[in-house]
């Protein structure tokens, strides 16, 4: 995983609440066994018409939002289905953070996984961000800010996880490295 | 005065959590399907790991697999689409490779990995259970703590049995109250998951208490841990009780003899202390519940069966209300249904073919309508047969069907058409989840059945004698 300190970008809104992960990416999708080319899938039941045909009414198909790598959602964005396609999906069509006011558990957690960073706002910084699409924001984690028309807002973020997005660390290394304190849990409940 | 989750929680901390680090918690069982493990045994094989504990993993296939017949991978190349087969043959190598016995196409045991588990006494009460599936939370009936995991995480238990996790908060839904009859628990959760909304549990844990959960059987406990994750909890539990020993006792995974006593002299400590204390509290008072439907597009948008959509004017509620094809104001009642689905990990365990089957035995299915009944395992299959259920299915112009995830995912063949309304006992109403255009109702299997036999929604309780 690539080391993240900032990102800086324009946004592209999707309000919608409970925006879910089938959405995201529908299921029919998952027969894959890589990780790679979900992009173009991502939110296709929205995206296309029935014949394959980029809607041309749908956010990430309108021009002036190519290239956005701020996705801001409605309240409670990735509900639903454990499925890690779903930020794989978003980060592979090039979404990098999703902003909203809730983020559900899972999704947030596979999210911190891949380097996809979740920002969690407040309902008025969330209001501001949805009524102005197109805005350009700047994430930085080591202040675990964001800056919103010229304001930056602190959002919460785990210190582990962040640590992990900063220097590019995967988890399991951590993990692995828990191995005698693991052996003696064995141990002691076998 | 602890509850059933923290006791749970922290029995199994190896490395407690701290302000830079998160807790390093210990995973009992590992249940494993096809669609969410092939990349994490990818990165074991990257990075030159074994799989640490074999013993503690379940794995089988029931997300991508056909519902008909198939018994050899032969047969499900030829049924199958072919990413779909290919994905079920990289299970059965990963599952080679790595030392993990697959209850595949030969196993008797085959099913949805969240029936099979209990079915099997794998699932059992004090365990930390973790599977890439969201609906894991439905172990969480037998006192367990069971959640739904991403496939990095599906790699971190292969590789350590352990995950990283902080600890979440609690959430007691109280219920007060006895069901009326012919209510059901799937009616029960969704007039939770109505009244706490689909985000209402979010970093919560929720254990249900109260008279009404603890008149529960096993499998509607099932049933209403299964949603948990619909109100955005990723675990939901019930404290264990003699209801669920006597489930247990006898199954094959279950301790036998001298360790069946030792393991309940430790379950009977679980359950919560009088006076232990909940982040949040909710009271839900059954007494006058009726059967429930949704009508939008995820599970929170909800009503009883004779009530009347609501009127809302956020978009994103017309929106859905659009894409349902209802209108505000009117009643369900009566809207013509082409497809009722019977199955799933919410709903397709035996008691629930028996229930759509008191609706069915003796009459016929609407003639424009699919009913598609589907075991939840091949136990269940095996036992609503020596019943005659699936004759009773059968004779009502239905399809019974072979063990799988089907029509609630709509991931090999089994999907709804563009457009088509369908009944569905399973957990998820989202827009296109049971195929591209489809518009889900979700509803207990006597509302399921009702509606097939009437071909329009119907209260089932005209129909149960």
């Amino acid at each position: 995983m690539e080391p993240i300190k900032q990102i800086r970008s324009k946004t592209v809104v999707l309000a919608n609440d409970d925006i879910d992960t089938d959405q995201i990416i529908p299921a029919r999708f998952l027969t894959t066994t890589t990780k790679e080319g979900l992009g173009k899938n991502l939110f296709a039941e929205w995206r296309y018409d029935k014949d394959g045909r980029e809607r041309p009414e749908f956010a990430l198909n309108r021009p002036e939002n190519r290239g956005a790598a701020v996705l801001v959602g409605g309240r409670n964005f990735g509900c639903g289905s454990s499925r890690e396609h779903a930020p794989w999906a978003l980060l592979d069509f090039g979404i990098r953070a999703v902003v909203s006011t809730t983020i559900a558990d899972i999704f947030r957690s596979n999210s911190l996984k891949n380097g996809l960073v979740p920002v969690i706002v407040d309902a008025a910084s969330h209001r501001w961000l949805l009524e102005h699409p197109g805005t350009e924001v700047l994430i930085d984690l080591p202040s675990s800010t964001i800056e919103i028309d010229g304001k930056r807002v602190g959002f919460p973020i785990d210190s582990f996880a962040r640590y992990c997005l900063m220097n590019g660390v995967d988890q399991l290394g951590f993990l692995l490295e828990q191995e005698a304190a693991i052996g003696s849990y064995e141990l002691a409940h076998t | 005065m602890a509850s059933l989750f923290e006791k749970i929680w922290t029995s199994h901390v190896v490395v407690p959590e701290t302000a830079e680090t998160p807790a390093v918690l210990y995973v009992d069982l590992h249940l494993l399907h096809e669609v969410t493990t092939p990349q994490a045994f990818d990165l074991l094989r990257a990075q030159g790991l074994p799989v640490r504990r074999t013993d503690k993993c379940l794995a089988t296939l029931d997300h991508s697999t056909p519902t008909v017949p198939v018994t050899t991978l032969r047969d499900l190349e030829v049924v199958s689409e072919p990413a779909a087969a290919k994905q079920v043959r990289q299970m059965e190598k990963n599952c080679k490779d790595f030392g993990i016995e697959l209850h595949g196409f030969a196993s008797r045991d085959r099913g949805i990995v969240h029936v099979m588990g209990p079915e099997l006494g794998a699932t059992q009460p004090g365990a930390t259970i973790v599977c890439g599936d969201s609906h894991t939370s439905t172990h969480g009936a037998f006192g367990a703590l069971a959640f739904g995991i991403g496939t990095t995480e599906v790699g971190h238990v292969l590789a350590t049995q352990c995950l990283l996790q902080r600890k979440p908060k609690t959430l007691a839904i109280n219920t007060v109250g006895t069901l009326p009859s012919e209510v059901t628990a799937k009616d029960l959760i969704l007039k939770i998951i109505g009244t706490i909304g689909v985000g209402g549990g979010t970093g919560h844990v929720i254990e249900y208490r109260g008279s009404a959960v603890s008149a529960l059987s096993m499998e509607q406990r099932m049933t209403v841990c299964n949603m948990s994750i619909e109100a955005g909890a990723r675990a939901g539990m019930v404290a264990p009780d003699d209801t669920t020993y006597q489930y247990m006792a006898g199954r094959p995974l279950a301790p036998k003899g001298a360790a069946w006593d030792a393991a309940l002299a430790g379950w009977r400590q679980l359950p919560s202390d009088a006076g232990a204390k909940f982040d949040k509290e909710v009271t839900i008072d059954v007494a006058g519940l009726r059967p429930m439907v949704t009508f939008g597009t995820n599970p929170g948008m909800v009503i009883p069966i004779d009530g009347a959509v609501p009127v809302d004017n956020d978009p994103a509620f017309r929106k859905a209300l659009a894409y349902m094809q209802v209108e505000p104001g009117k009643p369900l009642l009566g809207v013509p249904v082409d497809v009722v689905f019977i199955g799933s990990c919410t709903n397709g365990r035996l008691s629930d073919i028996r229930e759509a089957a008191r609706i069915l035995r003796g009459r016929r299915v609407a003639e424009h309508v699919r009913l598609l009944v589907v075991p939840g395992s091949a136990d269940v299959k095996r036992q609503a047969e020596a019943e005659g259920l699936d004759e009773v299915v059968r004779a009502a112009g239905g399809e019974w069907r072979e063990p799988g995830c089907s029509m609630c995912i709509g991931m090999n063949g089994d999907t709804v058409p563009s457009g088509k309304l369908s009944v569905s006992t399973s957990n998820r109403n989202f827009e296109g989840r049971q195929g591209s255009g489809a518009r889900t109702v979700l509803a207990s299997p006597l509302t399921a059945a009702a509606a097939a036999v009437r071909g329009h929604i119907t209260d089932p309780r005209e129909l149960v004698s």
